[in-house]
């Protein structure tokens, strides 16, 4: 059986770069890929905006994947493309993978396991629009991956649920390629992406965007003919009395993120409901020892450079990983936070550096983000502005705030201006 | 005095201009970028433009494409479509010219993925 130190699974951004700093640390490191090609979710995102962060540059999906494509074929990672992990269980001191590929099934064991899974769309099923079942209806990630690597348009004339990015960036790329966009319809009262998406991708193509409205209804036999829309209330419901019918050929999903963990779950590891991902320490290690987390898997992010990170500091501490009893503190957001990420810091490992990631729940003028410790203040940050779509990162030096074993780390969001 | 949101990075921030005889003066933003973009947007706003192009490569329907600079936005379409009518016959490595000058615009389409380097 073939034995490696860290074994990373997806060959996305974070995987990529999770293999590339493990194998950095000296591991012997394997990237397991299901698809043909590495780059994950990149390869069909052929729109700019991607690495200001890490590289001061406006890239394409492709180009940012392709920077540690590169490197990591020239690092000389093992690598197995077209490759699917079906068991991943727990062996000795490591873990046993069962491989399925087109040389047939095959076990490989490893000391440790990076999950970069990344995370999947909500579906049609998973939003309950009632109706009947035609053809036409996609999430936005099938029409981009028709539109971008396919070069089919999906639709002529369609209409977009969920303003999350993707659709917004879809509802662009649509509309140049000659497609109409009839309208964004989002059933809350602000959008899901991010400000500079609504401006670039619906603003600028004269695209309407409907806050508070969803649709309630597909209509159409073998090929969607129509959408029935709807106004919503405070609580999301539909409001009697508004629905109108909108005729189109699509209707395109937006409608949210889910991190991708079955393998996880199989393993053990606790999910945070918040963010769907793994709880994770400050060195993404999950609740079971020597399995760790990065990227989109983890929780979903709005930059790829964040994704990178996170695949960095993954695999660089999988491949430092030694067994050993953990001591851990949690780190509780309030209710005025959505999330936070890491959910719990090690106490015998360095927090100086932490990379801790919030979002806030509501879209908020100047504000406070405040760490306490045990109930005193140990850090805070003013904000201009908070917005949930819009993921806010932080350094944070833990190591200074005199955790002990039963400490607790709150976070909570001080609104000091109102708009 | 006009209201917009800048578009450089994911930030995002409100900007306000005001007009001032000749000059423009901006407030709201977070960095010198934003400045620029504003006073950009109100005399001439540029955008940048990606798409995909068709290939008769095999396994290859289309290849992701990029303007090498931004254009005028008004711009768009018309480079659209000449994208449009183009089709790649043989390799382009990533950042390699599929359309010269585009429209005599002073810009080139460039390849903007890796799929059909050597």
């Amino acid at each position: 059986m073939r034995t490696y130190d860290v074994t990373v699974i997806g060959g996305g951004p974070a995987g990529l770069a999770a293999a590339l700093s493990a194998h950095g640390e000296g591991a012997k490191t394997l990237l397991v890929e299901r698809e043909a090609r590495l780059g994950g979710i990149l390869k069909q995102c052929i729109h700019d905006g991607f690495g200001l962060v890490r590289f001061q540059e406006k890239l394409t999906g492709p180009e940012y994947a392709q920077r540690f494509i590169l490197r990591f074929q020239q690092a000389g990672i093992s690598c197995a493309v077209q490759t699917f992990v079906t068991r991943a269980e727990r062996a000795g001191e490591g873990f046993d993978v069962t491989l399925v590929n087109r040389d047939g099934v095959g076990t490989i064991r490893t000391k440790t396991l990076v999950l970069a899974t990344g995370c999947r769309e909500r579906t049609a099923k998973q939003v309950s629009i009632h109706g009947t079942r035609p053809a036409g209806v996609f999430t936005a990630g099938t029409a981009q991956h028709f539109t971008n690597l396919l070069g089919q348009l999906p639709t002529k004339k369609c209409v977009i649920l969920g303003s999350g990015d993707i659709g917004l960036i879809m509802a662009r790329r649509l509309t140049l390629e000659g497609a109409q966009v009839l309208g964004v319809y989002e059933a809350k009262p602000t959008p899901s992406g991010l400000t500079r998406n609504i401006h670039q991708c619906l603003h600028d193509y004269g695209i309407p965007l409907y806050l508070s409205h969803t649709v309630t209804r597909v209509l159409g036999a073998g090929r969607l003919t129509a959408v029935e829309v709807a106004q919503v209330d405070g609580s999301m419901r539909p409001i009697p009395g508004t629905e109108e019918v909108v005729e189109c050929d699509g209707l395109i999903l937006s409608v949210g993120l889910i991190p991708e963990n079955e393998l996880a779950q199989s393993l053990g590891v606790e999910l945070d409901p918040k963010t769907k991902g793994p709880v994770c320490d400050g060195q993404l290690m999950t609740s079971v020892d020597g399995v760790f987390s990065c990227g989109n898997a983890l929780h979903v992010n709005d930059l790829v450079d964040y994704v990178s990170e996170s695949g960095e500091l993954a695999g660089r501490n999988a491949a430092r990983y030694a067994a050993a009893p953990r001591r851990t503190v949690p780190i509780r957001p309030s209710p005025a936070l959505l999330y936070a990420v890491p959910q719990r810091l090690d106490l015998d490992r360095d927090n100086s550096e932490t990379a801790l990631y919030f979002r806030s729940r509501e879209v908020l003028d100047g504000c406070v983000l405040r760490v306490r410790a045990d109930g005193r203040e140990v850090f805070s940050k003013r904000y201009p502005f908070l917005r949930p779509p819009e993921i806010e990162r932080l350094n944070v030096d833990f190591s200074r705030f005199g955790l002990h074993e039963g400490s607790e780390i709150e976070l909570d969001i001080e609104v000091t201006e109102h708009g | 005095m006009d209201e917009l949101v800048c578009i450089v990075c994911p930030r995002g921030c409100t900007l306000s201009a005001e007009r001032e005889g000749d000059t423009i003066r901006v407030t709201g933003n977070g960095c010198k970028r934003g400045a620029e973009f504003a006073r950009m947007e109100l005399t001439a706003p540029k955008r940048t433009l990606c798409t995909t192009v068709r290939t008769t490569i095999p396994g290859v329907p289309v290849l992701p494409v990029k303007v090498s600079a931004e254009i005028p936005k008004e711009k768009i379409f018309p480079v659209m479509a000449a994208i449009n009518a183009a089709t790649v016959d043989r390799p382009v490595a990533m950042g390699g010219v599929v359309l010269e000058n585009v429209l005599g615009l002073g810009v080139d389409v460039v390849a903007a993925s890796a799929l059909l380097d050597g």
